[in-house]
């Protein structure tokens, strides 16, 4: 009987499972062992969306569940996407999403860039920096309202320090026209470093010799920054705006704790509206059709970017 | 072998009785707001605990969270209280959807009259429809939204001279609303012990009630109303009447012209510690606060004054103050029966109001001594008088958050004017109305 190494292996490969479970194949096997999972998923992701999907055609309230429910059509989805306060909601929602990625992208990348270059104390440095991003949202929104506070806030005291302003003499969340960058300022604070990181991953994975190849090449630091550090960051760069989108997007905590979505309705985002339609005014049907509109608005946004990113991974 | 026989008569007895007062001894809960009266009520509850058996656990929570965590609980159909002393405006939504117990039968069958209750009270805590024998709850603690002030600036010979000079007449504590913005115009930004002051501290909370209940105590008295006639949600020209937007232009000016800074998001708590912290000359809040604020060592006593909500076309206060109701999910109903029926006796209503609650008990309002048994007493009887509440409807939650979001935009977010405001809550409230089948 030959000794070969491929005769070593058939003889250390165990036998089949499926021939110790008589009567069932390796592929039913399989199905044995994913069906829990796909039974879980279909229980808690598919169903509750058909469920909502079915919901947002009814005028059905959650607190009145021995009230007659009738099928409205689409008359949700109408007094939603006709509905001005909604649109104020969503545009609240795009003003913030927009401006604290933006901030966030700029700072974060500076802050990777500058803690890349090898330094005295940089790991203290990377350390104190990413600590905002370890607290609880509720925490971070709480304190923030003590700095903001036009009385006794470090906050409007560090402004006048800087401009010589009466720091009484201004309400940063109490104001209309600064409230909207109240929130943008706490959320650019507490998940800049979170950015930070996913750049900083993306910097040290550019290996050296691009950059020595580079300098034999002559090519100025500035060429160098734009042809290899930015084409090479820029997927890490547009996941880290994907994650940010998405979390931004359902905001929920920090604003609350901040604004309360005041003042008036300056400040109130999607989630903070979504969750009053639905848990405080109790109108379930309504917020179905309201969490549908922004189920396919994230999810076709999301698509749209994630084939971009795939492109600019494909370069 | 006869006295074996009774002995063994008697120990059975014995055990049989010992058997049913453990059988019927409850552990109830009673959920409220978390609060000094309800402090007070778990001081009084002992009594009710000797004299039972029962013994009672109390489920008090924050009033910013008090109205999400009840409702919740009860449109859950959760267990967790027995007793529940409840908002005013929940009990349209207590009585319709089956979450309190009808009390008809059991105060007949105990022989509890609502006569014996304040006429006002029993309307606003008591009856769902509205004003018909139909009871849901014992009035349990009567509350309105009042004022009080620095009695020790007021007194100042150079705050009153100031005063006089500015207005011509005596610093005193304002009778109408117009009087109340000039003393708090004069007060803002004054120094006084060498800081600067600010001349009241009101309600512009956003999340829950807060603005609705301060904005009203001014719209009220210039003759804001729900309804044309009562029970027919006409509320075109109640609810924007000229009158009612003199009425929420006047809370507007009131906030800008006489409120401290930052003062964007606030309602009793902030109320209070603006009072406290010595920043304001004027504060509103419900009387419930008002045995604490009068305790208080350091602005208490005889620096603090109190005041009913002043008039001004009319007299009127915003209703606060609570009935207490069976929930109708509980097990123990009959220990939480037992329970109304001992708190609805005139000895322990008049303890009630001793320790600090606000008794409802005509036998306790109508004592010839009550008017003077605490300083902000004879308001209080004052404020009674004129009450008004928010809707009382199924759907009050949404008609609240509806009114919180158009009230705060115009008063905190200087967004359109008064007259928008009011007119887009009429299409607001509409639409509720509609969506119930009322209109």
């Amino acid at each position: 009987m030959s000794d070969t190494p491929i005769d070593r292996v058939a003889k250390a490969t165990p036998p089949s499972v499926a021939s110790k479970i008589r009567g069932l194949s390796d592929r039913a096997i399989a199905w044995l062992f994913v069906l829990p999972t796909i039974f879980l998923l279909l229980a808690v992701n598919i169903f509750p969306l058909i469920w909502t999907i079915n919901l947002s055609f009814t005028n059905f309230r959650a607190n009145r569940p021995n009230r007659e429910v009738d099928y409205i059509g689409l008359r949700n989805y109408e007094r939603i996407l006709t509905d001005e306060d909604i649109w104020l909601t969503m545009q609240a929602t795009a003003h913030f999403l927009f401006w604290t990625i933006f901030f966030q992208v700029l700072i974060g990348f500076t802050l990777a860039w500058l803690i890349n270059r090898k330094f005295k104390g940089n790991d203290l440095w990377t350390t104190l920096i990413v600590l905002p991003m370890m607290l609880s949202p509720a925490v971070v929104g709480n304190f923030w309202t003590f700095l903001y506070q036009p009385q006794i806030g470090l906050f409007n005291y560090g402004i006048s320090f800087l401009t010589g302003i009466d720091p009484s003499s201004f309400q940063m969340i109490g104001d209309v026209t600064l409230a909207p960058w109240s929130i943008v300022i706490v959320d650019t604070w507490m998940w800049t470093p979170f950015v930070m990181l996913i750049c900083l991953a993306g910097l040290r994975s550019i290996p050296d010799y691009i950059y020595e190849a580079a300098e034999i090449d002559r090519a100025s630091q500035w060429r160098q920054f734009w042809t290899i550090t930015i084409p090479m960051v820029l997927p890490f760069l547009m996941l880290a705006v994907l994650f940010r989108g998405i979390e931004n997007f359902k905001m929920f905590d920090l604003v609350v704790q901040l604004t309360g979505g005041g003042p008036g309705s300056i400040t109130e985002l999607t989630s903070i509206n979504l969750k009053r339609e639905a848990f405080e005014k109790w109108r379930t049907g309504y917020a179905s059709a309201y969490a549908i509109i922004l189920f396919v608005t994230v999810f076709g946004l999301a698509s749209i970017y994630v084939k971009a990113l795939n492109k600019v991974k494909e370069r | 072998m006869k006295s074996a026989k009774l002995l063994a008569a008697t120990a059975f007895v014995a055990a049989s009785g010992l058997n049913v007062s453990l059988a019927s001894a409850d552990e109830l809960t009673l959920c409220w707001a978390a609060w000094d009266p309800a402090n007070a009520l778990v001081e009084l509850s002992k009594e009710f605990e000797t004299q039972s058996g029962h013994t009672m656990k109390f489920e008090f929570v924050p009033w910013p969270n008090f109205a999400d965590r009840m409702l919740n609980e009860l449109n859950s159909g959760g267990k967790l209280c027995d007793l529940l002393i409840g908002d005013s405006q929940w009990i349209g939504g207590g009585a319709e959807n089956g979450h309190y117990v009808k009390l008809n039968e059991f105060f007949d069958k105990e022989g509890i009259s609502m006569d014996d209750f304040a006429p006002a009270t029993v309307y606003a805590y008591s009856t769902w429809p509205k004003g018909t024998p139909n009871y849901y709850a014992l009035p349990a603690m009567g509350d309105a939204n009042g004022w009080f002030y620095r009695k020790d600036w007021f007194a100042k010979p150079e705050i009153q001279e100031a005063f006089k000079a500015e207005h011509g007449r005596d610093l005193a504590p304002p009778k109408t609303q117009m009087e109340l913005l000039q003393v708090a115009k004069f007060f803002q930004g004054r120094e006084i012990d060498g800081q600067k002051r600010y001349g009241a501290a009101i309600f512009t909370e956003r999340g829950s009630e807060g603005i609705t209940m301060g904005a009203t105590s001014a719209m009220y008295p210039f003759g804001f109303k729900y309804e044309n006639t009562p029970g027919k949600y006409d509320m075109e020209g109640a609810v924007n009447s000229a009158d009612a937007v003199a009425g929420l232009e006047f809370y507007k000016e009131l906030y800008k012209t006489s409120t401290p800074p930052g003062y964007t998001d606030s309602y009793m708590e902030q109320s209070l510690d603006a009072f406290k912290s010595g920043q304001v000359a004027m504060a509103m809040n419900w009387f419930a606060f008002f045995p604490g604020l009068y305790a208080d060592p350091d602005t208490g006593g005889d620096k603090i004054g109190f005041f009913v909500n002043p008039g001004q076309l009319k007299e009127a206060s915003t209703l606060g103050g609570q009935g207490i109701s069976v929930v109708a999910y509980s097990d123990k109903q009959d220990a939480a029966l037992e329970y109304i029926k001992w708190f609805a006796q005139p000895s322990v209503q008049k303890k009630w109001w001793n320790l600090g609650g606000y008794s409802c008990h005509v036998s306790v309002l109508n004592d010839p001594n009550f008017a003077d048994s605490a300083p902000f007493a004879a308001d209080f009887l004052l404020a009674m008088d004129g009450v008004m509440d928010f809707w009382q409807e199924p759907a009050y939650a949404e008609l609240l958050l509806a009114m919180q979001k158009r009230l705060h935009d115009y008063v905190v977010a200087d967004k359109g004017t008064a007259q928008e405001a009011l007119d887009k809550l009429i299409e607001d409230w509409t639409e509720v109305f509609e969506d119930e089948g009322k209109l």
